[in-house]
């Protein structure tokens, strides 16, 4: 029953996207399809929480290959990523019925908008690596087109091309992945891969192609390049789609193919995703601390997310690998648990990137400032998204945070020395990228919404409608009871657990006074409700002790800074200066900051300029000589194409035979 | 009768840091002023300036926000009940077990975090220089932390201050990593206090100021909520050295008022030869260009990190 209410929906999504180009003329039908797609979003997450009856439903439809069908089929994980993708999917559509009416081309979002949905959600269901595969470069696609809306632009051209290749090498790496999982039987439905048994260099390779096909698309370092050009450049309730939910989705993949799919860990699986994960997380942290790009900077902070939750990931597997059921468990949750959190505090502050952007046409955080007072509602919202995003109690981002944490103060007890000694590099790597991310949401939200206006446009930003405004609070809202009552979300994660790990937390709803405990109470346990109820409690006690017995007269003056009047909101500090002492101590090492002043002699009338020149690394040395390589490749293939018919049969002749020594051997 | 008991001891805990903050900064500020061979006021003096703050008028800018009036009272409120969680004379009190140590840094975190927006609210240069470099030096400061927190819960084997102190009783021996996890951790408590060489706490005025160039637009009850606030949290990373490196004569929470009477004589004595420690230190070293502090940071993140990875090697280091 689920499961076809789940696929009847998926194929009422395609529908919804057949209709937006068949009303297209209709004024109403921008609101019509974000309202389907609540309905459809929310239909979906229903039949993902839902009881099953069974513990796995599963069901064969004839579509896609003739002799094969098409596999579906909703187990506890699938179920868990089915409800974060549509919690996203119905928020992300939400706010888009009033975010969506000032779209000055709809018909570049809304006959994708629901395919891309549609595709996520189709993804997440398959059961057999040609669905999986095909919902997978349908999802790519889909986006793909919502990423070009607004193709005049020529940055935006861009992303769209980077974004194309990257998931077209991602695709062909998944593709290769799943044809060595199936193996020369080519299995194609994934029960019998999960039968097989296989070479370990086979799971090796496997392992390698799933982080490059599944890493490409979350957004793992060094694959990361096309997130930050093409998660801003889509609309925001797309982007916030694309770096809440389908980052998800590849990390869905991931834990399919690792965890269920690929059998029975060894210890060294876990190096991979420990290490990219650790690199992703630094390497996002450091640039989304320096851009001035509102969103921008939010797309590498999921690029750091996500670091954190292939860390957690990577702990689970060296745990599994050992046997230890508690410990794996633990990381695990705390991987599922950021999974959740991380979707909903990056559409809340997606959303509010977006309603900054359509209030004052800004998106660089220089041009903006003082936005508490023009938009006071969305800069409450926007401030909750911070605190959690930035892992402080008493939000939800610090108890999954903390839950890593937790796991890695487990590892000592693994038996292997490459682990052992991985497991507390990547501890700084987490802990460094925890601090950096406090730091770089004050300077966000410092410079974009604190201070004084530094352009016209901002000082005369608004807040937006009401729709966009319930799906923020909304969500801040979720996230609070994320913070406050993490038990209930560990105890529904934990059958996931349990079937993929192969063990499962304490249940933490047994434990008095709501608090949780990963281990033990008398080893850890944190009990954010309570927390949050000191906290108002001493506040609250400060301020009836200073309205009864101190002064309650405040007045208002021009600010004091010091006795010396600075006029022009210029002045103040911006976000490349907030950044410099960063950029200072630690930019050499990241991204070879060079600063050059020019300073001109006394008596010169010349202004002074210093000019900041960042690399990005990775770039410059990976991917230009790839390209560089491609390139010259090209060009030296050239002749090819310039044959005679001879010489063209005799290659192919040529290559037959290659072909089939290689086979016989 | 035995929760009211507990019940007692926790509010009680809660009134003593309140009380013990501002006079521990008094008793620092009298040492130093006594160690230049100057008289120096009382040792309440800071509890008679926030009595006077208290009762004097509040003088806004006239752009602040709303975050700019909130924020004193969550900072306050944030340190307190991150300095009422950390055993002073008593451990396993009534809710100590609703926050572990990993919890009460991040609570530090948000107070620095809402403290140093509220720099910026404003709008002024001096704020911002404030709050960026107070960024600068958290990011730095709080990974150090954390890896003093790996090492010392890897070896008492619980993030729990209460058992981590209950171990450390059981279990008096040294250790290289512990001895290394201190010395990086007087670093942090010097940085996070913006305490000399890193930043001092008695000028103004001064383009190197951090702390106080956040706070300088604040005035009366507001200003007075903050200076508690960071006398609290002085008054914390001291609680926590005496807990988790020197903790002789703590009471257990059901050991009845006769060791917690001792404890907290024990408590008051440890905060005084912490504060004592503080002030020769001040006194005898000069403060440092802002761009060394980094180093100063790495140099404790270093040394937490030799001391985690120590005890991954090798649990009897």
């Amino acid at each position: 029953m689920p499961l076809y209410l789940a696929l009847t929906s998926v194929g009422a999504l395609l529908a919804v996207s057949v209709y937006a180009i068949v009303d297209r003329r209709n004024h109403h039908v921008s609101r019509n399809v974000y309202r389907l797609c609540i309905g459809l979003c929310g239909v979906i997450f229903l039949a993902a929480v839902m009881p099953r009856g069974a513990h796995v439903v599963s069901t064969t439809l004839p579509l896609g290959l003739p002799w094969i069908g098409m596999h579906v089929r909703i187990d506890v994980l699938t179920a868990f990523f089915l409800a974060v993708v549509n919690l996203g999917g119905a928020a992300a559509s939400a706010y888009a019925i009033g975010y969506g009416a000032h779209e000055k081309e709809p018909m570049r979002v809304l006959p994708f908008y629901p395919a891309f949905l549609a595709g996520m959600n189709l993804v997440v269901l398959a059961d057999d690596t040609f669905t999986f595969l095909v919902a997978w470069e349908f999802m790519s696609l889909a986006s793909w087109a919502l990423v070009l809306t607004h193709h005049h632009e020529e940055e935006n051209r861009r992303a769209g091309f980077v974004y194309l290749l990257m998931a077209s090498f991602g695709g062909f790496a998944l593709l290769m992945a799943f044809g060595v999982l199936g193996g020369v039987g080519g299995a194609y439905d994934f029960a019998s891969i999960r039968e097989s048994t296989r070479a370990g260099w086979t799971s090796g390779l496997v392992l390698a192609l799933a982080i490059v096909g599944m890493g490409s698309k979350a957004g793992l370092a060094p694959l990361h390049i096309w997130l930050p050009l093409a998660h801003p450049a889509a609309p925001s309730h797309v982007s916030a789609l694309m770096s809440g939910v389908m980052t998800k989705v590849a990390v869905y993949g991931f834990i399919r193919v690792v965890f269920d799919l690929l059998g029975p860990p060894a210890f060294w699986w876990s190096v991979e995703p420990m290490t990219f994960g650790a690199a992703s997380a630094l390497i996002g942290v450091l640039f989304a601390t320096i851009q001035s790009d509102l969103k921008k900077l939010l797309a590498y902070s999921t690029i750091e997310n996500i670091g954190v939750i292939f860390i957690a990931l990577g702990l689970a597997l060296a745990f599994k690998a050992n046997g230890m059921a508690l410990p794996a468990a633990l990381a695990f949750t705390a991987a599922l648990f950021h999974v959740f959190n991380h979707s909903l505090f990056k559409s809340l502050l997606f959303f509010g990137a977006g309603a900054v952007l359509n209030a004052s046409g800004e998106r660089s955080i220089e041009r903006l400032g003082g936005l508490i007072r023009s938009m006071p509602k969305t800069a409450f919202l926007f401030l909750g998204g911070c605190v959690a995003i930035a892992a402080l109690p008493p939000l939800n981002g610090f108890v999954s945070e903390w839950l890593v944490f937790q796991a890695i103060l487990l590892s000592p007890a693994l038996p292997q020395w490459t682990v052992k000694l991985l497991v507390p590099a990547v501890g700084v790597a987490l802990a460094l990228s925890a601090a950096l991310g406090a730091g770089c949401y004050i300077r966000a939200y410092g410079v974009a919404f604190l201070g004084r206006p530094r352009s016209e446009a901002a000082r005369r930003a608004h807040d937006p409608d009401r729709w966009s405004l319930g799906t923020m609070a909304g969500l801040l809202t979720l996230c609070l009871i994320a913070g406050l009552l993490p038990s209930l979300l560990i105890d529904t994660i934990s059958p996931v657990a349990k079937d993929f790990v192969g063990g499962r937390m304490p249940t933490q709803a047994e434990l008095s006074w709501l608090s949780i405990a990963p281990v033990a109470e008398s080893r850890s346990s944190y009990n954010g409700l309570l927390v949050f109820v000191f906290i108002l409690f001493s506040a609250y006690s400060a301020r009836w002790v200073i309205h009864k017995f101190g002064s309650t007269r405040s007045r208002r003056a021009p600010a004091w800074d010091c006795g010396y009047i600075e006029t022009s909101p210029m002045t103040q500090y911006t976000g490349s200066s907030f950044a410099q002492p960063i950029r200072r101590t630690l930019g050499v090492i990241a991204f070879s900051v060079r600063e050059r002043l020019d300073m001109p002699a006394p008596g010169d009338t010349r202004a002074a300029r210093l000019s900041v020149d960042i690399k990005d690394r990775i770039f410059d040395y990976l991917y230009a000589p790839l390209t560089r390589a491609v390139e010259s490749c090209a060009t030296g293939l050239n002749i090819l194409s310039l044959l005679t018919i001879q010489e063209y049969l005799a290659l192919v002749f040529a290559a037959l035979v290659f072909l089939l020594v290689l086979v016989a051997i | 009768m035995t929760l009211l008991f507990n019940l007692m001891a926790q509010s009680l805990q809660m009134l003593l840091v309140l009380a013990l903050a501002p006079l521990l900064i008094g008793f620092v500020r009298k040492l130093k002023a006594r160690l230049l061979r100057r008289k120096g006021p009382p040792i309440i003096q800071p509890w008679l300036d926030l009595i006077r703050l208290l009762r004097k008028e509040v003088v806004l800018a006239d752009n602040a926000s709303w975050l700019y009036r909130w924020a004193p009272y969550l900072i306050f409120a944030m340190i307190w009940v991150a300095a009422s969680l950390v055993p002073t004379f008593a451990t396993g009190l009534t809710f100590s077990w609703s926050a572990d140590l990993i919890a009460i840094i991040a609570l530090l975190g948000s107070a620095r975090f809402f403290l140093a927006l509220a720099g910026m609210d404003i709008g002024t240069s001096f704020g911002g220089i404030g709050s960026s470099r107070e960024a600068m030096f958290g990011s730095l400061a709080e990974p150090a932390m954390m890896m003093i927190v790996f090492t010392v819960s890897f070896v008492a084997g619980t993030t729990q201050l209460s058992e981590i102190a209950a171990y450390m009783v059981a279990n008096m021996e040294l250790r290289a990593s512990v001895g290394m996890a201190l010395v990086a951790l007087l670093i942090v408590a010097i940085a996070e206090n913006g305490r000399i060489p890193v930043d001092n706490p008695a000028t103004h005025l001064e383009l190197t100021m951090v702390h106080e160039a956040m706070i300088l637009e604040y005035s009366g009850r507001y200003l007075a909520l903050i200076e508690l606030a960071s006398a609290l949290k002085l008054l914390l990373y001291l609680s926590l050295i005496a807990c988790v490196f020197f903790p002789v004569g703590l009471a257990t929470h059901d050991a009845g008022p006769r060791a917690m009477a001792i404890g907290l004589g024990a408590y008051v004595l440890k905060l005084a030869i912490g504060g004592g420690a503080l002030a020769l230190f001040e006194t005898s070293t000069a403060k440092m260009r802002i761009f060394r502090v980094p180093d100063f940071l790495g140099a404790g993140l270093m040394l937490g990190l030799l001391a985690t990875l120590l005890v991954f090697v090798t649990r009897s280091l």
